[in-house]
C-alpha cells in the first residue's frame, strides 16, 4: 500500500468549483423550444452570410438570388418541386424508422431498390396499359424498397447487428448493382457503347399535373398518410410505445421485434416510392444517380423537422429552394453550386448545437466564490 | 503518514434535487483505524452522501474536512487524489479489460511492464489475503472476483479511506467472512473504512461505530459495543406514527393467488427470490415490506409474466400462470401498477400524454386500423377530477408531471380495468399527504369490491395501518407473514433485517 | 508474374488513402464516437493539402495543412457530439455533406481564379510525390517493387498505423482511451477526464483522415485538382474499420485487401472469369456486411465495436 495522503497537494487542485458545469434544466414549453430553434436558424443564416462575405460577395444579394432562383419563373418553380419530390418522400420514409429509434442510414439504397424494381416493368413491359403499368410500377417500388429495408431489420432482430453500419453497406451494394445493370443486362443497345439504360417509353413515364410530374401529388398524399399512420393508427401507437421501452411494450402485449420488422419494411417501401418517382418522373430512365445523395439529405431533413411530417414538408421545400437557388449562383455570381451543401451544413450545425440548450444549460462559476 | 485522528469530518452537508432534500444538514465523522457502519433505509440519503464524498455530486452547503484539512471535492479525480476509494454497489469496470488493465486505467504515469505490474498487484493482494488473477478478463469473473478488483483498484491508488456500498449484498457467507478479514487488516493498517449495509449482524460484527441516517438527516451515532439490534432497528425505522388510515374489515375472504416455492434469479445472476410461498386472498390488502432490492421487483414481474423463473409455481384461481404472456395474464384480470425507481420506466410511456398512456392495454379494442381515443380521453378526464391530478392538459407528456401525479395516472389506469388482483409498488412515493390518502381510499375501494391487493411499500407506518396482513421480504426470502393489527413496527424492522418471525406465519 | 506484381503494387496504391481514413476512424470509435463525417473530413483535407501545396510548393506544408484542416473539421464534430451531446449519426452526415461541399466549392473558386481553369501542383511538390527510389532496396527483384518503391505517403501511412497501434495497445493514454469508449462511467469513476480524452482523440483521428484526403487530391488525381477526389473512399474507410475489427494493425492488411478489390477488375482477364466490374466494386461492402453479421452472431466482446460507441456521456446530476 502506498504512503499516507498528502492533503495539501490535493487541496490545492480542488480548491475551487469547476469553471463550467453542465446541468439538466427543467422542461421548456413548446413555445420556448420553437423560438430557440428559430433563433438557431437565424444564427445559421447569419453565419452563412459571414461565409459569403468572406468569399467577397454581398450576403443579401446572394440570399435574394437563391430565393428568386427558385421562383423566378414557372420553369424554375417546377424544377424546385422536381428536386423536392424525392427528398420529401424519402424523408418521410426515414422518419418512420427514426420514430422507432432504428437508425436507418440506408435510405439511399432503398430508393435505388425501389427504382430498380419499378424500372424492370418500365423497361420490359412498357406495352401494358398505362394505368396498369403505373400501378404495377408503384407496387414494385414498394416491394423493392420494402424488402431492402427489411434486410437490416431481420439481422438486427435475430443477431442484434448494428443497423447504422449495415444499412450503410447496403447503400453501396445497391449503388453498384445499378452500375452492373447499366453495363450489363439492362444496357441500352441503342446507346452506341455509351453506358446507359434506355429511356423509358412515354407510356412508362409518370403523368404530369400542372407541368410537373405527379410525384408531387404522391408526395403530398404520403405526407398525409404518414401523419395519419403515426398519430391515429394502432401501428403508430405501437411505434410510440416500443420506441421508448421494450419492456413497457411487452407489458402492453406488443411484440417489439415484429414492430421493428413491420416499420422497416414500410420505411424502405416509402423510400422505394421516392426512387420510382425520380426514375419515372424526372430522369425518365434508371440512372446511377437516381438517389444521388438524397437518401442522406433526407436524414438531415427528417432530423431538422423533428420527425414531424408537416415539418418535413416545410423543411424539404426550403432545402429544395436552397438547392435550386444555388444552381443559379453559378450563372449569376460564378459561385459553385456546392454552396448549397455548405449552407445546408452550417444551418444544421447550428440547429444541432441549439438542441443542447433545450435540455441542458451551462452553469458558470460565480466570481469570488472559493 | 496520517493514520490517526479524523479521516473524514462532514459538517452540515445539505444537498437538494429540485424539491427533494436528499441530505439535510448531515454530520458524519470517521477516524483512521476505525470502521464506521452507515445504516439507513432507501431514501435516507446515504447514497447521496457517498456520492458527494466520491466526487460525483457537489454539496449545496456544508463543509468536508479530510485528515483535518478543509477540501472541495469536485470530481472523482479529486476524491481519488484525497485518498478516498469508493467501491460501488454496481461495479464500474470495463468488461473486456483484464483486472490489471482496470486497475491501471486512469493512474498517472506510463504503462508498466506486465511482469512488474503483475507482481505489484499480487503483492498488494497477498498482504491482505485477497486472491486475484491479474490477467483474467472481467467478463469471465464471478461477482466476488469483480469486487476484489474494485478493492484493488482503490488500494493501488493509495486509498486510505475506503467506502463500501452494500459490499456483502452479492457475496456468499464465506466470501463475506473473507472480506471482513481483509477489512480488519486494513483497519489495523490505519485505514478509515465506511461500510454501508442493511445487515444488522454484520454491523455488530465488523464496525466500531454506527451512524444512522433517516429521511435525509443524521439521527445518531452510537458505539457498536454499546448497542444492540433492537436499538439499531428502532433508530432506523423511527417511532411509530399514527396515520388514521381507514381499514375496512375484509369480507368474503377466499384465496385468489397461491405462490409456491418460487425462486427467481436476477439479471446479474444473484438471488432475486428464494423459495417463496404465500397466498393472497380476495378482499384483502397484503402489504409487502422489505428493503429495496429484496425481491419485490422480481415478485411483481413474475406475476405479470415479464421474466422467467427458476422454479416454482404461481396459481391464479388454481391455474398456473407461469409461462403465460403478459397479455394473457392481463386478460385474466391481473393488473400490475409497478412504479420502479425511475418512475417512468415500466407502465408509462414518458413522452406520451395521459390519454395515450390510458390506451396502453386497451389500444387494440375496436375494429379497423385506427385507435379509438375517445374512451381513453374520457377516462383521463375522469381521473384528473377524481384523483385531482395536476396536469396542464390530458395531452401533456407525462414526463412533465411531478412524481406524485405520475403515480396517480398509473394507479388510476390500472384500477380502471377493474382488476381481480391489483399489484401496486410504491404508489405513494413522493406524494403529498392529501394525494397519499386519495390513493389509500382507492385501494380500500378495490378491497371492498373484493379485489385482492398486493401493496409493496416502504413506509412501515402506512403498511401497518392499511394492510390486513404484512409479508416481509429480505434478500429474496420471506422472513414473516404477520397480522398487521397485532405486529409492531420494531418487529417488522427486525424482519426486514433478516430475522425470521418466530410467531408463525399466517397463510403460507 | 509481372502482372501479379503490378496488381499487388496497384492494390497498395489504391488502399493507401483508405488506411488513413480507417485509422482515423478507429481512433474516433475507440473514444466512443461513430463519426460518419470521415468523407467530409477527407474532402477538406484534400482541399487544404492540395491548395497549400499549390500555393507554397512545399510538400511538408501541404501535409501539415491537411492534418490541421482535418483537426479543425473534427472540432465541429467534437463540439457538437461531446459537449452538446448531439446525435452522432446526424452530425457526422452533416459534416460529410458540408465538408464535401466546402471542398468542392473552394476548389471551383480557386479554379475560377486561374486562366486555363486547371490547377496543377507545382514541380517541387510533385517530384516529392513520385515513387521513391531507395538505393539498393528498390532494385531487389520482386521484393523491391513490392515494398520499397512507393511514394512517401504510403510509408507515412504505414508508420502512422503502426504508431497508433502502439498508442492504443501499449500506452497508458491508449488504455484510458479504450476505457472511455467501452465504459465512460467506469473511466470517469477512476478520475479519467472523459471529455478531454474524447476531444483529443477525435481531433487526432480527424487530422489523420485529413492526410488521407490529401493523398486523394495530390496523388490519385495526378497532381491536378479534380472535384470530388475522395469519391466515396471515406465511406469505404468506415466499412474498413469493421472489416479490420477496430485494429490499426489489421487495418493495414484490410486497406491492402480493399485496395486489391478495387483494382482487381483491371487485372483479372475477362476471358477467363467474366465478372462484371460492378461486382468487384461491390465486394468490399458485401464482405464488410458479412463481417458485421458474423461479429454480431459471435458476440465476441473483444472483437466488436467499443461498447459505448454512439452514446453521449453525461455525468448525471440527477
Amino acid at each position: 500500500m502506498k504512503g499516507g495522503i498528502s492533503v495539501s497537494e490535493a487541496v490545492k487542485t480542488s480548491k475551487k468549483e469547476p469553471l463550467v458545469r453542465i446541468i439538466k434544466r427543467a422542461e421548456r414549453s413548446n413555445r420556448e423550444i420553437f423560438t430557440l430553434r428559430l433563433l438557431s436558424v437565424v444564427l445559421a443564416l447569419v453565419a452563412g452570410g459571414i461565409f459569403i462575405l468572406i468569399i467577397g460577395y454581398n450576403p443579401f444579394t446572394v440570399y435574394a438570388t437563391i430565393f428568386s432562383g427558385a421562383f423566378r419563373s414557372s420553369m424554375a418553380f417546377q424544377a424546385t418541386v422536381k428536386i423536392m419530390v424525392p427528398l420529401l418522400i424519402s424523408s418521410l420514409g426515414v422518419t418512420l424508422a427514426f420514430k422507432l429509434k432504428f437508425w436507418n442510414i440506408g435510405a439511399e439504397g432503398q430508393i435505388i431498390a425501389g427504382a430498380v424494381f419499378a424500372s424492370y416493368f418500365a423497361l420490359f413491359h412498357s406495352d401494358w396499359p398505362h394505368f396498369l403499368l403505373m400501378i404495377v410500377m408503384f407496387a414494385a417500388s414498394i416491394i423493392g424498397g420494402g424488402l431492402y429495408g427489411l434486410i437490416p431489420a431481420v439481422f438486427k432482430a435475430k443477431f442484434d447487428t448494428n443497423e447504422t453500419l449495415f444499412t450503410l453497406m447496403l447503400n453501396y451494394i445497391a449503388l453498384n448493382f445499378i452500375v452492373f445493370l447499366r453495363d450489363g443486362p439492362w444496357a441500352d443497345p441503342a446507346s452506341g457503347g455509351f453506358p446507359k439504360i434506355a429511356r423509358f417509353a412515354k407510356n412508362a413515364q409518370l403523368d404530369k399535373a400542372f407541368g410537373i410530374q405527379i410525384g408531387w401529388i404522391i408526395g403530398l398524399i404520403i405526407t398525409g398518410a404518414v401523419f395519419v399512420y403515426l398519430k391515429y393508427t394502432k401501428d403508430g401507437y405501437e411505434i410510440s410505445v416500443a420506441s421508448e421501452s421494450h419492456a413497457t411494450a411487452r407489458y402492453a402485449g406488443m411484440n417489439p421485434k415484429k414492430i421493428m420488422l413491420k416499420t422497416m419494411f414500410l420505411s424502405g417501401a416509402v423510400c422505394g416510392i421516392a426512387g420510382m418517382t425520380q426514375a419515372a418522373g424526372s430522369d425518365m430512365t434508371l440512372a446511377t444517380s437516381v438517389a444521388g445523395g438524397v437518401g442522406f439529405t433526407a436524414i438531415i431533413v427528417a432530423w431538422l423537422a423533428q420527425l414531424n411530417p408537416f415539418g418535413i414538408l416545410v423543411v424539404s421545400f426550403l432545402f429544395s429552394v436552397l438547392e435550386k437557388g444555388s444552381s443559379v449562383m453559378q450563372s449569376s455570381f460564378g459561385l459553385s453550386s456546392y454552396s448549397a451543401s455548405v449552407l445546408q451544413g452550417i444551418i444544421l450545425f447550428f440547429v444541432l448545437g441549439c438542441e443542447f440548450f433545450v435540455r441542458y444549460r451551462f452553469v458558470f462559476r460565480k466570481k469570488g466564490v472559493a | 503518514m496520517k493514520n490517526k485522528g479524523l479521516a473524514i469530518e462532514c459538517t452540515g452537508i445539505t444537498k437538494t434535487f429540485g424539491a427533494v432534500i436528499a441530505n439535510d444538514n448531515i454530520n458524519l465523522s470517521v477516524n483512521f483505524g476505525e470502521i464506521l457502519a452507515l445504516l439507513g433505509e432507501n431514501g435516507s440519503g446515504k447514497t447521496t452522501l457517498m456520492n458527494i464524498l466520491s466526487g460525483i455530486y457537489h454539496q449545496d452547503s456544508g463543509s468536508i474536512k479530510i485528515a483535518g484539512d478543509e477540501v472541495s471535492i469536485n470530481s472523482p479525480a479529486d476524491s481519488i487524489a484525497l485518498g478516498i476509494g469508493m467501491i460501488h454497489q454496481h461495479f464500474k469496470l470495463v468488461d473486456i479489460f483484464s483486472a490489471m488493465d482496470n486497475i491501471a486505467a486512469g493512474t498517472p504515469g506510463k504503462l508498466k511492464k506486465k511482469s512488474v505490474f503483475k507482481k505489484e498487484i499480487i503483492d498488494i493482494s497477498e498482504k491482505l489475503g485477497l486472491k486475484i488473477d491479474p490477467e483474467k478478463k472481467i467478463y469471465n469473473m464471478s461477482v466476488s472476483e469483480k469486487q476484489t478488483v474494485e478493492i484493488l483498484k482503490v488500494l493501488y491508488r493509495g486509498a486510505r479511506i475506503l467506502i463500501l456500498d452494500e459490499p456483502t449484498a452479492v457475496l456468499t457467507p464465506q466470501e463475506t467472512d473473507s472480506l471482513f478479514a481483509i477489512l480488519k487488516k486494513m483497519k489495523e493498517d490505519g485505514c478509515a473504512i465506511i461500510i454501508i449495509t442493511h445487515k444488522l449482524n454484520e454491523v455488530l460484527a465488523i464496525s466500531d461505530r454506527v451512524t444512522i441516517l433517516r429521511k435525509g438527516k443524521s439521527i445518531e451515532t452510537v458505539i457498536t459495543s454499546e448497542t444492540n439490534e433492537k436499538q439499531l432497528t428502532e433508530l432506523m425505522v423511527g417511532k411509530p406514527v399514527s396515520l388514521s388510515i381507514d381499514r375496512p374489515v375484509p369480507e368474503n375472504v377466499e384465496q385468489l393467488l397461491n405462490v409456491y416455492h418460487l425462486s427467481v434469479t436476477k439479471e446479474d445472476g444473484t438471488v432475486g427470490l428464494e423459495d417463496v410461498t404465500f397466498d393472497i386472498n380476495k378482499g384483502e390488502i397484503l402489504g409487502v415490506a422489505g428493503i429495496a432490492g429484496s425481491g419485490q421487483k422480481e415478485l411483481c414481474e413474475t406475476i405479470a409474466g415479464l421474466i422467467p423463473i427458476k422454479k416454482g409455481a404461481v396459481l391464479y384461481n388454481k391455474e398456473n400462470i407461469i409461462g403465460k404472456t403478459p397479455k394473457e395474464i392481463i386478460d385474466l384480470g391481473i393488473s400490475m401498477s409497478f412504479v420502479p425507481e425511475d418512475r417512468l420506466g415500466m407502465g408509462l410511456v414518458a413522452p406520451l400524454g395521459m390519454v395515450d398512456n390510458m390506451l396502453l392495454k386497451t389500444y387494440k379494442n375496436g375494429r379497423g386500423p385506427f385507435v379509438d381515443r375517445a374512451p381513453a380521453k374520457e377516462l383521463a378526464e375522469r381521473l384528473v377530477k377524481k384523483l385531482k391530478i395536476k396536469t396542464p392538459s390530458v395531452e401533456t407528456p407525462v414526463r412533465m408531471l411531478s412524481g406524485g401525479n405520475v403515480q396517480k395516472v398509473l394507479l388510476g389506469r390500472e384500477i380502471e380495468s377493474e382488476p381481480n388482483l391489483l399489484i401496486t409498488a410504491y404508489p405513494v412515493r413522493g406524494l403529498d399527504i392529501n394525494s397519499a390518502y386519495t390513493i389509500y381510499d382507492l385501494l380500500n375501494e378495490q378491497k371492498k369490491k373484493n379485489a385482492a391487493v398486493l401493496f409493496i411499500g416502504e413506509d412501515l407506518d402506512v403498511l401497518l395501518e392499511l394492510a390486513d396482513r404484512i409479508m416481509v421480504l429480505c434478500h429474496g426470502k420471506i422472513t414473516g407473514i404477520v397480522d398487521a393489527e397485532k405486529i409492531t413496527k420494531e418487529q417488522i424492522g427486525l424482519m426486514m433485517m433478516g430475522h425470521e418471525y418466530e410467531g408463525g406465519n399466517i397463510g403460507e | 508474374m509481372d502482372m501479379l506484381l503490378n496488381f499487388l503494387a496497384a492494390a497498395v496504391l489504391a488502399g493507401a488513402p483508405l488506411l488513413f481514413g480507417t485509422v482515423g476512424e478507429i481512433i474516433n470509435e475507440k473514444s466512443g464516437h461513430l463519426n460518419l463525417g470521415v468523407e467530409g473530413i477527407m474532402a477538406i483535407g484534400a482541399c487544404a493539402g492540395f491548395m497549400t501545396g499549390y500555393a507554397t510548393d512545399s510538400l511538408i506544408a501541404a501535409l501539415i495543412a491537411a492534418f490541421i484542416s482535418g483537426v479543425i473539421a473534427s472540432v465541429i464534430y467534437a463540439l457538437l457530439t461531446v459537449t452538446f451531446m448531439a446525435n452522432q449519426n446526424v452530425t457526422g452526415l452533416t459534416l460529410t455533406i458540408f465538408g464535401v461541399g466546402l471542398s468542392n466549392f473552394f476548389g471551383e473558386y480557386m479554379l475560377g481564379k486561374t486562366e486555363n481553369n486547371t490547377l496543377k501542383l507545382p514541380e517541387n511538390v510533385t517530384s516529392q510525390l513520385r515513387n521513391i527510389n531507395i538505393p539498393g532496396l528498390s532494385n531487389i527483384p520482386v521484393v523491391g517493387k513490392l515494398f520499397f518503391s512507393y511514394n512517401i505517403f504510403i510509408y507515412i501511412g504505414v508508420v502512422i498505423a503502426v504508431l497508433i497501434y502502439f498508442y492504443l495497445n501499449k500506452t497508458k493514454a491508449g488504455l484510458n482511451l479504450r476505457a472511455v469508449g467501452e465504459n465512460p462511467a467506469a473511466a470517469d469513476a477512476v478520475g479519467i477526464n472523459v471529455t478531454r480524452l474524447k476531444y483529443i482523440n477525435i481531433l487526432l483521428g480527424g487530422g489523420i483522415c485529413g492526410i488521407g484526403g490529401a493523398y486523394c487530391s495530390m496523388i490519385t488525381c495526378g497532381g491536378v485538382w479534380m472535384s470530388g477526389s475522395v469519391n466515396g473512399l471515406g465511406w469505404i474507410s468506415v466499412a474498413l474499420v469493421i472489416f479490420a475489427i477496430w485494429s490499426p494493425a489489421r487495418a493495414i492488411f484490410g486497406a491492402f485487401v480493399f485496395g486489391a478489390f478495387s483494382v482487381l477488375k483491371y487485372y483479372v482477364p475477362k476471358n477467363i472469369i467474366a465478372v462484371p466490374n460492378a461486382f468487384y466494386d461491390m465486394l468490399p461492402f458485401i464482405i464488410t456486411a458479412l463481417v458485421l453479421v458474423i461479429t454480431s452472431i459471435r458476440q465476441s466482446k473483444e472483437n466488436s465495436q467499443p461498447a459505448a460507441c454512439g452514446l453521449s456521456y453525461f455525468r448525471e446530476e440527477r
